[in-house]
């Protein structure tokens, strides 16, 4: 209950600061959002139109053909001609709707002769994206939720991206039509980026494309719009778009830090070290499910577990393949050699369990071989 | 005595027969609902899915004029933790041609296990055109533990594919189904 | 003949045993009342969390259980029994028979009814927790990654099927057999034209969500693989059988309470029904359209586009006769003489909002904008005009119209009008903001929500907690004309009321029509 009340002034001051209400679909950025855009106006304001027609015509019946003015009642109920031109004349308005939401739907699904790939996978509950490269050498990472659990159980201030930042966001060039190929890895989830006005469901076994063309750099924050279980809440998607050189150098940065962490797989880390950045890795991979404390939720507790105070391979076989059937997912898939290492580390330090062991990335790169 | 109404027919009669008509809506439910939506699937390519038998090939010119960039896609299902990579990442073909490659699959486990391989082709509407010949997704693949296995794919992009479709890509999730392949053999 | 004038057994083998219609319409109607306090319990508790940002009240997982149990609840228990209790009580009448055709059958489909809602409910002290996969139970969330109590939802779910089966039938039965002489098709009271077409709809769609919970079970228990892509299946499946059921199943709500209005607008215009035949058939169209119109749930699935443009232009044309229903009604109250009692104001209500959510439906029929609209609050929105305003406001108004019928006593006018001020700002402070919300970019079934959506969720949780409240109210008036409201005797207790019902003494005795009445005049007519 201390979490209630402590939380409310600090919440209160967060929504004063963020006081932006958007009351309408945002235009986004990419030609198609301006199309939607200009859809949706569109057919508002017709339904505004004749909703002001049909209420005009009833708030008149309504204050002038009141009984207390003494209004005798007429007694027609019934006129063949008005009542074909109120079918026939919204047929009309109708077609005139269907003929600019065609063209746009047509233009929705044009996915041909994109100039880069990107394979979305929804995960419970963190998006994986990976670029598809000719050669195989594919870059792929996950996007985590990196919003403090101190945030969300409100003990701290709230940021002003709260619930829609991630550790790496998708990065894609500028000025480029890049084709989204979006699968699922356990339930239905959905990509969408408000503003690239792309929205697509992620279902497993089957692959679905969208598209976009960014024309300008910026970052685009969205969220995964399926229920997809407990945190579907927290799976945001930020896309940042960036010249096409940028994204080069990004790239290459990328696949130059892949080949350092594989060195860096190789040496053995301080104790420091490891705890520092499984603290780190605990608090993206692992917090939500077993708590800030350890303590446990929908995952079992880490504090004074069995499994992390017993035996180090069965400990690192749980982490490294998960628990079938359970949210416990197989985090070898998500986690490099340094990071396992890392937060089997930290796991069997922390929260009290103090086992002094000490787990290197090589000890990770065995289990796995083995 | 009998009350007096404007229909002469029992009520009984009306009420067996909308039982009727409710048994049938549930049996339409899994003996037309399901199938009908598999051949629209076919027929249509709804999830981009590609017919489960082999191909028969029959012989037709290649048309030499155009290339199609074939694209492909691994991908593993939850909990799947086999290698699982194709052996070709893109292929340009021409339509009428057969083509052939491998997606290679290790098992990193000590123990035996059997996989599926679901395949899904986008975009979709050319899943119609896309025949494959041998395919190792037709059925189920066992590999023992530590073991690494070749599995072949053979393929006909149909020269009747659409002029403007220009790559396809073809993916496969690898799913875990030891467990209920082991229920069977546990029933039997 | 004589000896059928008597009354209700007495204690509460009256109600386990009674086949009156009235008697069960009446279970109908406060089990219905007692589901909707409970829904409604289960928004409040969504609508606190969602006060401001941040988690305060429940966790992520609980919040989902709320989500999902609130609108089963709210669509099985609260909505379409409560409809169901409005048949029982009214069609007899209104046809001018003595009870409904199979009264056995009557009292079987009713009393299933509470234990499947038990069940239901008593999922939430289950290991693992309550349904937690939203109202549509998409597989596979509610297949492979279901809690345990998703075998207990499936059976809740068959019986009420059932339930609602056995309850539509009586319905037809009653009504294409137990017409009084003279009581021709194109005589019936658009109340009963209404009822005739949703139970035609319920027979024809419930077994398919049978079918659909059916194939869950298999699939979780059974080893096949309907749902699931590594068995050959497809969850997309799923969902096409689902809205086969849930977009009839949209009608099957929202007819009666067309139906309900239709009776109410000409009692308080003192004027005929405006388009009598058009109702009809516009009622028709709507019934066999939203059989068609399904996939439009499913814009993003990533269908064929040819299927896409399919179901974009015939979700459009439910526009045609949705307006001509509203021309209609307004026509009615146009040069009439009107007056504007606590029944009226909810029909006029209703009419205003409902008629908003029409217009936001015909927004999300366009698929392409439907990309940005779909699984928002904008969504939220629009089915809480149409559900909320359109079939709660509805119910709301019958339920003030013929309670001085039922039990011979006038409810307090003055409370109902606050009522209805009370319930109609409510609801637009709740829900209209989340246009805006859904607009800017908020996903729906979300527990926690970027900051730039805080202050209008802070406004719809205000607004939910004033609708919430003033539900006390209803039932407190309610209870009190029950208890000890104002006699009333007169026969037609609305002077511009038609219809058999109206010319029964007040309150209405126990056995109605034993006698057949004499049909003469053309519904609606004076």
């Amino acid at each position: 209950m201390g979490r209630i009340f402590s939380g409310v002034p600090l919440a209160l001051f967060a929504s004063l600061a963020a006081a932006q209400n958007q009351v309408n679909m945002s235009p986004g950025v990419t030609e198609i959002g301006a199309d939607i855009f200009e859809l949706h106006m569109l057919i508002m304001w017709i339904c505004v139109v004749i909703g002001v027609a049909v209420f005009a015509v009833m708030f008149y019946s309504i204050y002038a053909h009141r009984k207390s003015r003494g209004h005798e009642a007429s007694q027609f109920h019934e006129s063949t001609k008005v009542e074909i031109a109120w079918t026939v004349v919204p047929f009309l308005i109708l077609i005139a709707m269907a003929v600019p939401a065609t063209s746009t739907l047509l233009e929705v699904y044009d996915n041909d002769e994109a100039e880069l790939d990107v394979l979305i996978t929804g995960h419970q509950w963190k998006w994986k994206y990976e670029y598809l490269d000719e050669t195989g050498d594919n870059i792929a990472f996950f996007s985590n939720l990196t919003t403090p659990q101190e945030e969300i159980y409100n003990t701290a201030a709230k940021g002003d991206h709260y619930l829609l930042e991630v550790d790496e966001p998708l990065v894609i060039p500028t000025n480029t039509k890049v084709r989204f190929l979006i699968t699922a890895n356990d339930v239905i989830h959905s990509w969408w980026v408000p503003e690239l006005a792309v929205k697509r469901d992620a279902i497993p076994g089957f692959i679905n494309e969208a598209w976009t063309r960014v024309p300008q750099e910026g970052i685009y924050r969205g969220q995964c719009t399926e229920l997809c279980g407990a945190y579907h809440g927290f799976m945001p998607v930020v896309v940042h778009a960036v010249s096409p050189e940028e994204f080069q150098a990004w790239q290459a940065a990328k696949r130059g830090a892949a080949q350092a962490e594989s060195q860096l797989a190789m040496q053995t880390l301080s104790s420091d070290e490891l705890m520092t950045q499984g603290k780190a890795v605990y608090e993206t991979a692992c917090v939500a499910c077993h708590g800030a404390q350890g303590e446990g939720g929908i995952g079992n507790a880490i504090a004074g577990s069995a499994v992390v105070m017993g035996d180090l391979s069965q400990h690192m076989a749980i982490v490294a393949k998960g628990v079938a059937g359970t949210a416990m997912q197989a985090f070898d898939a998500q986690l490099s050699q340094v990071e396992l290492a890392a937060v089997l580390t930290y796991q069997r330090n922390a929260f009290g369990n103090n086992t002094g062991d000490i787990v290197q990335p090589g000890d990770v790169a065995g289990m796995n071989n083995g | 005595m009998a009350y007096v109404r404007l229909s002469k027919v029992p009520a009984i009669d009306t009420a067996l027969k909308l039982s009727g008509v409710a048994v049938v809506m549930f049996a339409f439910v899994f003996v037309v609902m399901v199938p009908l939506y598999n051949v629209l699937c076919d027929v249509l390519g709804i999830n981009g899915k590609t017919a489960g038998t082999a191909y028969t090939a029959v012989p037709v010119m290649i048309d030499e004029s155009r290339e199609v960039t074939v694209q492909f896609v691994a991908i593993n299902n939850n909990e799947m933790p086999w290698g699982f990579a194709p052996d070709a990442r893109v292929m340009r073909v021409h339509p009428g041609a057969a083509n052939g490659t491998i997606f290679r699959a290790t098992n990193p486990t000590n123990a035996p296990m059997v996989a599926q391989a679901i395949p899904s082709i986008s975009p979709s509407r050319a899943a119609a055109y896309f025949h494959k010949t041998e395919c190792f997704c037709f059925e189920q693949q066992g590999l023992a533990g530590l073991a690494t296995a070749d599995m072949p794919l053979q393929f006909i992009v149909d020269q009747d594919l659409p002029r403007d479709i220009h790559t396809i890509t073809l993916s496969y999730t690898l799913f875990d189904v030891t467990a209920s392949v082991t229920d069977q053999v546990v029933a039997r | 003949m004589g000896d059928h004038h008597h009354g209700p057994a007495a204690g509460v083998t009256r109600w386990l045993f009674t086949t009156n219609h009235k008697d069960i319409g009446t279970m109908y109607l406060w089990f219905s009342f007692a589901m909707f306090l409970l829904g409604g319990f289960f928004a409040m508790v969504i609508r606190a969390e969602l006060f401001q940002p941040g988690m305060q009240l429940v966790e992520p997982a609980f919040f989902n259980q709320m989500t999902t149990l609130h609108g089963l609840v709210m669509v099985f228990g609260a909505i379409m029994p409560s409809f169901v209790g409005l048949a029982n009580w009214l069609i007899p009448m209104m046809i001018g028979a003595p009870d409904m055709a199979l009264p056995r059958m009557n009292n079987w489909s009713f009393w299933i009814l509470p234990p499947a809602f038990l069940m239901l409910a008593s999922t939430l002290f289950m290991e693992g927790g309550a349904p937690a996969f939203g109202w549509t139970f998409y597989a596979p969330l509610s297949t492979t990654y279901a809690p345990p109590s998703v075998t207990f939802f499936i059976f809740a779910i068959h019986i009420l099927g059932v339930s609602s089966i056995m309850g539509s039938i009586n319905i037809i039965a009653t009504v294409m057999n137990m017409r009084a002489p003279g009581m021709t098709y194109m005589k019936m009271p658009m109340f009963v034209w209404t009822w005739l077409i949703t139970a035609f709809l319920l027979v024809a769609v419930m077994p398919v969500l049978a079918g659909a919970v059916t194939m869950m079970l298999m699939d979780i228990h059974f080893g096949t693989s309907f749902f699931s892509a590594a068995g050959g299946g497809d969850p997309v499946l799923f969902q096409h059988i689902f809205w086969f059921f849930g977009h009839p199943e949209v009608y099957i709500i929202i007819l009666p309470a067309f139906g309900v209005v239709s009776q109410i607008i000409p009692a308080f215009s003192r004027k005929p029904l405006f388009g009598y035949a058009s109702m009809v058939y516009a009622t028709a169209s709507i019934a066999f359209l939203s059989f068609v119109v399904w996939a439009h749930h499913m814009y993003t699935v990533g269908m064929p586009v040819a299927g896409e443009l399919f179901f974009m232009y015939a979700t459009m044309l439910i526009a045609v006769p949705t307006g001509v229903k509203v021309f209609n009604w307004i026509s009615t109250m146009w040069r009439g003489s009107l007056s504007f009692e606590t029944p009226m104001l909810f029909s006029i209500g209703f009419l205003v909002l409902f008629t908003l959510g029409g217009f936001t439906g015909l927004m999300l029929s366009i698929a392409p904008a439907d990309f940005q609209y779909h699984d928002t609050y904008f969504v939220v929105a629009h089915f809480h005009y149409v559900m909320v305003a359109g079939a709660v406001f509805s119910m709301t108004a019958a339920v003030y119209y013929w309670l001085p019928k039922w039990c011979g006593r006038m409810y307090s006018e003055s409370m109902g009008k606050i009522h209805f001020w009370i319930s109609f700002i409510g609801f637009n402070i709740t829900f209209f903001p989340q246009h805006f919300v859904g607009l800017a970019g908020m996903p729906r079934r979300i527990p926690d929500y970027a900051l730039q959506f805080a202050d209008f969720n802070m406004m719809s949780s205000i607004g939910a907690f004033i609708y919430g409240a003033s539900q006390l109210l209803f039932l407190y008036n309610v209870i009190a004309t029950i208890v000890s409201g104002e006699r009333v005797s007169d026969e037609k207790v609305w002077d511009g009321a038609e219809g058999l019902e109206w010319t029964v003494p007040t309150p209405a005795p126990y056995h109605t029509f034993e006698e057949p009445p004499l049909v003469s005049k053309p519904a609606g007519t004076f």
